[in-house]
């Protein structure tokens, strides 16, 4: 019998077929990758970490310009941005448009090379639109704009009406908000709510919130103005650690990390009666536990305003319609596109004249009992002040949380916990 | 011209004849190497090439950000000695490793034997016990940390109705570990049963009927004729096992609550040693390539060690029985 591959010139022959059929392969699939990018339409590429609340405006946008196709990619917070390193370091992969948020702004400028000096493409003309600080956050080192704002995250405190009717303490929003005009009496009110309070439920729902939103009203924080990092002599840092320490020892406090399954559960099951509401928040809540719809509220934030998240739209260089990815990065950051955001998630505009607009500041939002957040957040928003801000700003809020954790799960006094947060803050820094 | 194609036609018939086995003999030496190279090809692209240049990464000090290395010869080895976090890491992978490895092989032998008796339905549980193999691993994470969440999880439930208190799995070390063993043990005891159950149908019957006749019941016969000649099997599923448990990552990271920094818990109580280079190289803003390099080395290091003394021991043990 015959068999295959019995005769040498069959297997010469065979040798050569192998070949061909894979240089054939080979060619056909450069052909194929090739002829991807040589189509009329251009399909733009968005990364997001969570929604933005962009899907309208992209139907809007491709109806405005027919060549254009927009693909949205979402990953979570810390994903998104990790990839957007690696997709950065091996010079492929990014989408046209990237996130980044505020938290590792500081980190991504220092690499100005990467991204699309956007005032080369006329963002100049546009800085108007944004608040001064926010427009300098996103200026690397070279005076290159890698960066177009979207939201800041001015603060104020959401709280569950319900909750705090039943712990014998007053609902109206007016009233609430004149309880707590420090962090120290915000901690008070804890101690009171938690007299009261229905079995198995806390007045707050995380110190590394609380602790965050401390943090988010000072200047400087955790870096001074020459990039130093001054986490330990900082008073104001420890301060802050030592009144979120009162509350957490005081039992007020759920211990849930923030962003976590449990955490989520928290807000459906109401386990805590305040949560600190950075602007986006309000977005995250109506998200997480629709059902809870007009039993929140919101009041002012104790110890004045601050900014917590917010995040930037840049174009990597890599990409191969950066023009494109700029006008429409310039589309959703524009004042009409910020606005409708505004009312469709809470995510707050970033840009000074429509925090005075009357669209913004009239804007009341049902889920929160039609608490008047325009006026709340927006006027909190204009009184910032911004802060100094590092490479290593996301490290460092890391260490706090799991040190705050530490102390809420009974592993560590305060003060051994204090301790190792500093040996960590030396270690990343 | 009659005379002159009469004296070519045979140089060129003998040329030809030579190109031909010059091809014949070039074919059968080179051919056998080209059909293993796509082997070799790929092992070197994706397997060799990466270790080598991770070997130079780690004497250099770079960020993923910026690609400018400066050489830095064993700061980064001698850096991980003192660094009491890396030493922690390794401390909560070996533990990982033994309380998930150990009963998860003796289980795995335990279910070879029962699936290799005369069951009722037995290939539908053979394909069964390998159903966990299937299963995305993400998705088995994150069921998984589902049941052992503190307030709402099931394991706690389940516990409550015995009159139990509540236990914070995440948050302990024993108890994390125990949690993620769980996982672990869930996805892979399967596999190694099938493994045990394919050598275990190498035995031949006439040894079990030898022993059956000197008196040996089913405890002695598995005892002594299984077991010992499933050790080369088994050495090989202790190898596999340790290189898998001491790369462990997916399990604990998708454990953590808290979904930024890869810590491994506030107290870094089951920070694998993946999950800690993880860290230093994406997972915060850090990026320090040039250290996760070398963590990536000192787990190769380790890796090699455990598995020769795991080797050893498991020879010795042979070599006493027999």
């Amino acid at each position: 019998m015959r068999t295959f591959l019995k005769t040498p010139r069959r297997r010469a022959t065979t040798l050569a077929a192998v070949l061909v059929a894979l240089a054939v392969a080979a060619a056909a699939f450069a052909a194929s990758t090739a002829s991807g990018s040589r189509s009329d339409t251009v399909t733009l590429r968005v990364g997001l970490f969570g929604d933005f609340g962009y899907h309208d405006l992209y139907a809007k946008y491709e109806k405005s310009h027919p060549n254009i196709d927009i693909k949205e990619d979402i990953e979570s917070y810390p994903d998104h941005h990790s990839n957007l390193a690696k997709h950065l370091a091996v010079g492929a992969g990014a989408d046209d448009i990237e996130s980044v948020e505020v938290g590792f702004i500081a980190q991504f400028k220092s690499q100005p090379n990467l991204f699309v000096n956007l005032k080369k493409l006329g963002a100049n003309s546009l800085q108007k639109q944004w608040l001064g600080w926010k427009w300098q956050q996103s200026i690397a080192p070279n005076g290159a704009q890698i960066g177009l704002g979207t939201d800041v995250g001015s603060l104020a405190i959401c709280y569950r009406k319900d909750l705090f009717k039943k712990a014998g303490l007053p609902t109206n929003r007016d009233a609430v908000s004149k309880l707590w005009p420090t962090w120290q009496a915000y901690m008070n009110v804890g101690k009171r709510f938690q007299k009261h309070a229905p079995k198995g439920v806390k007045f707050f729902d995380a110190g590394s919130n609380v602790f965050n939103a401390i943090i988010a009203q000072l200047n400087p924080a955790y870096y001074d103005s020459h990039g130093k990092v001054i986490v330990g002599s900082n008073a104001k840092v420890k301060a802050a650690w030592d009144v979120t320490m009162k509350g957490v020892q005081g039992k007020q406090t759920a211990g849930l990390a923030a962003f976590s399954n449990d955490w989520n559960t928290g807000y459906k099951k109401g386990t805590f009666a305040t949560v600190t509401c950075p602007a986006w928040m309000m977005g995250y809540i109506q998200g997480q536990a629709p059902k809870t719809k007009g039993k929140w509220d919101i009041a002012a934030v104790p110890g004045g305003g601050g900014n917590w998240g917010g995040s930037f739209l840049t174009v990597p260089k890599q990409g191969s319609h950066t023009k494109e990815a700029y006008d429409l990065a310039k589309f959703l950051t524009s004042p009409a596109s910020e606005a409708y955001i505004f009312k469709q998630t809470g995510n707050l505009p970033s840009q000074p004249k429509l925090l005075k607009s009357a669209a913004v500041l009239g804007f009341k939002n049902p889920f929160f009992s039609n608490a008047p957040v325009g006026k709340i957040f927006g006027a909190s928003a204009m009184k910032l002040k911004p802060q100094v801000l590092g490479p290593h700003q996301g490290d460092i809020q890391t260490a706090v949380s799991n040190a705050i954790q530490r102390v809420e799960q009974h592993k560590q006094s305060p003060d051994k916990s204090w301790k190792q947060f500093l040996k960590d803050v030396k270690a990343v820094s | 011209m009659s005379e002159q194609t009469a004296v070519e036609a045979p140089v060129a018939a003998r040329s030809r004849r030579t190109v031909r086995s010059r091809l014949h003999r070039v074919d059968s030496k080179a051919s056998p190497y080209l059909y293993i190279s796509p082997f070799f090809v790929l092992f070197g692209l994706f397997g060799l090439f990466p270790l080598g240049y991770t070997a130079w990464v780690a004497l250099t000090d770079r960020t993923l950000l910026d690609p400018h290395a400066s050489f830095v010869g064993l700061d980064n080895f001698s850096a991980l000695i003192h660094d009491s976090y890396f030493w922690n890491a390794v401390e909560n992978t070996l533990g990982i490793f033994l309380i998930s490895t150990i009963p998860q092989l003796a289980f795995a032998l335990f279910l070879a034997y029962l699936l290799n008796t005369k069951l009722r339905a037995r290939t539908f549980f053979r394909m069964f016990v390998l159903l966990p193999q299937v299963t995305s691993l993400v998705a088995v994470a994150l069921i998984f940390t589902q049941l052992f969440s503190h307030d709402y999880g099931l394991v706690n439930y389940v516990l409550g109705q015995f009159g139990i208190h509540a236990v914070n799995w995440e948050a302990g070390r024993f108890s994390s570990w125990i949690a993620l063993s769980v996982m672990v043990t869930w996805r892979w005891a399967g596999y190694n049963a099938l493994i045990y159950l394919a050598a275990m149908q190498g035995i031949p019957d006439e040894l079990y009927e030898a022993a059956a006749i000197d008196g040996a019941k089913a405890w002695k016969q598995f005892r002594y004729v299984t077991v010992p000649l499933l050790r080369p099997t088994i050495i090989f599923t202790v190898i596999v096992s340790t290189i898998g448990g001491l790369q462990l990552f997916t399990e604990p990271y998708l454990f953590e609550p808290l979904k930024q920094g890869a810590t491994g818990g506030s107290a870094r109580q089951y920070q694998t040693v993946v999950m800690y280079l993880y860290e230093k190289a994406f997972a915060g803003t850090q990026f320090d390539f040039g250290y996760a390099a070398a963590i990536g080395w000192a787990l190769v290091l380790l890796i090699a060690v455990i598995s020769l003394v795991n080797f050893l021991i498991v020879r010795r043990i042979r070599s006493a029985e027999s």
